[in-house]
């Protein structure tokens, strides 16, 4: 049996190993979407009439622009093994909501991999564990090509 | 818009470094000290107290104006303690301003100073899931660092900039900084320099990437009328102020959200904070961008510096590395840009920065820059913008 798996934080994204969502919200008002969905800053027309329902987020969006951690991001990050591995960092846009995105790309894709404007999907992967449980996040991976 | 003026009568800083063994109250009072001789005011004189808080030396930090206050010996005047993240300089000052242009004070003081443990900013401790710049830590890795990373590289895809173009910021406030007694690195670099050192945040190297630093900055603000009565007949005013904050949405993720906000419904994707920022200083002083004679704007990387240019509105979208390649931005050149050398030259201290820039404006504008005078200066700009929509920039001529 392996780890029990839970998000490293809770209803910022579904569970579903096959095809995690992001979950963000969208203004009843307005129509204006959020992420994180009660987190992000609101749109001041809606002001006074500030519901937010949630919604899943388009679980693809193409590469607004990319970047390295080539050094240990400071604590609250957990450095999930010794010695630290550079990952990338990559900001995505997703075109139905108009908005960008950060995350880590999934592990294994180096700086040489990535294109801005390319496609991506969101996916999940374990970002530390302890004795019980690993503690899961979203990140991007290139959409491949259906055969 | 008709905004009034005040004068800058004094200005005075502390080295930014390391300092073991010294506080940011040590580093503040230095500074204040040198700002009132410059100004040739006593302290007895100064009626309002205006404070940039550092949010990383414990109660002290968070009430600044009463700590400098103190240290000088509390002599019972109005005090004030701002905290705006990388803005709390000119936030501090706006207060000041404010109070000056009421008719509630004549002669205020200025102050800020940080020291910092060394290394990359991170979020106070505790677990906050509900705070961002706790989220983009924990979730990500998002390091300041990385969004300087994401804004170069999308000047790459946008614009066709290069490694180099962004190497060039660098050596060029190498340079300006050799010629600043003030500044913390006083080493001139090559472009191979910056190309040997690692990369922190591709496409972003160390030597390109602002650090954390020490130091203290303060200014003596006065009615035009108690300098005149001081003897100084043309001092440097300032004549604009701007401590705006976004406008919703914003397309561009600034620190430290973990998304940018959807401009779906009524957004241009192309509007930016930062722009903001510096046409608010403009409507204040009455300008436009070709008034200016320098600037001094906030490169917390390299390739920032050249965002800058642009929105400052020095140039077009994507024509910055002219400017830059062209020796517009140097100083000699035609509108030079971190003569003092930037935080390239002087790693970041948060609520002295936006201080010490205004310093530089004053220095200057008084043509005191020594070696690094940008010659006939009679208008200047500093800008300034850093986490959680807090933004500043000061216009000051003379």
């Amino acid at each position: 049996m392996g780890k029990k798996r839970v998000p490293a934080v809770d209803g910022m994204f579904t569970m579903d190993t096959n095809k995690p969502t992001l979950l963000g919200g969208r203004s009843k008002a307005s129509g204006s979407y959020y992420f994180p969905k009660e987190l992000a800053g609101n749109d001041p027309r809606s002001v006074w009439d500030n519901e937010r329902d949630e919604v899943p987020l388009s679980r693809t969006g193409k590469v607004w622009s990319y970047t390295t951690a080539d050094y240990p991001p400071a604590l609250p990050y957990i450095i999930a093994s010794e010695p630290f591995t550079p990952f990338v960092i990559a900001a995505v846009e997703l075109t139905k909501e108009n908005m960008v995105i950060c995350g880590q790309m999934m592990p294994g894709i180096g700086i040489s991999d990535m294109q801005i404007g390319m496609d991506v999907q969101i996916a999940l992967d374990v970002l530390y564990e302890d004795d019980d449980c690993e503690y899961m996040v979203w990140k991007w991976e290139p959409v491949f090509e259906e055969s | 818009m008709a905004v009034g003026e005040v004068a800058i009568i004094g200005a005075g800083m502390h080295q930014w470094g390391k300092f073991i063994g010294k506080s940011f109250v040590d580093l503040g009072v230095h500074a204040a000290k040198e700002a009132l001789h410059d100004a040739n005011v006593g302290w007895e004189e100064i009626e309002f107290v205006s404070g940039a808080n550092t949010v990383r030396n414990g109660y002290p930090g968070w009430v600044s104006g009463s700590t400098f206050a103190n240290a000088l010996g509390f002599q019972g005047c109005q005090l004030a303690s701002s905290y705006a993240a990388c803005a709390s300089g000119v936030t501090a000052l706006s207060i000041a301003r404010a109070q000056i242009l009421a008719g509630i004070c004549d002669v205020a003081l200025v102050v800020g100073a940080d020291q910092v443990p060394k290394g990359m900013f991170a979020p106070v401790p505790g677990d906050r899931p509900q705070d961002v710049d706790w989220l983009r830590f924990r979730l990500i890795g998002l390091s300041n660092p990385a969004y300087f990373g994401l804004f170069a590289r999308r000047r790459m895809a946008l614009y066709g900039d290069t490694k180099k173009d962004f190497a060039a910021v660098k050596v060029k406030n190498s340079l300006h900084g050799s010629k600043n007694p003030n500044a913390r690195f006083t080493k001139t670099f090559t472009e191979s320099d910056v190309e040997a050192s690692p990369v922190v945040a591709d496409p972003l190297r160390l030597l390109e990437i602002c650090t954390t630093s020490d130091g203290g900055a303060a200014l003596v603000v006065s009615s035009l009328e108690y300098a005149k009565k001081k003897g100084i007949t043309d001092p440097v005013r300032v004549s604009g102020i701007s401590t705006v904050g976004p406008t919703y949405p914003n397309s561009i993720i600034d620190m430290p959200y973990l998304a940018s906000d959807s401009w779906l419904s009524n957004g241009d994707p192309n509007h930016t904070f930062k722009n903001k920022i510096a046409q608010h200083a403009y409507s204040e002083a009455g300008i436009t961008p070709n008034d200016l004679d320098f600037a001094e704007v906030y490169d917390l990387s390299s390739a920032y510096e050249l965002d800058w240019y642009e929105h400052i509105g020095l140039c077009e979208p994507g024509k910055a590395r002219e400017l830059l390649h062209n020796g517009d931005t140097s100083i000699g050149g035609r509108i030079p840009v971190n003569p003092s050398g930037g935080l390239g030259a002087f790693g970041e201290a948060i609520p002295a920065q936006a201080i010490a820039q205004v310093c530089e404006l004053t220095w200057q504008l008084r043509g005191e820059a020594g070696e690094r005078q940008v010659d006939g200066a009679k208008v200047g700009m500093s800008i300034n913008y850093g986490m959680f929509g807090h933004g500043s920039s000061v216009i000051a001529r003379r």
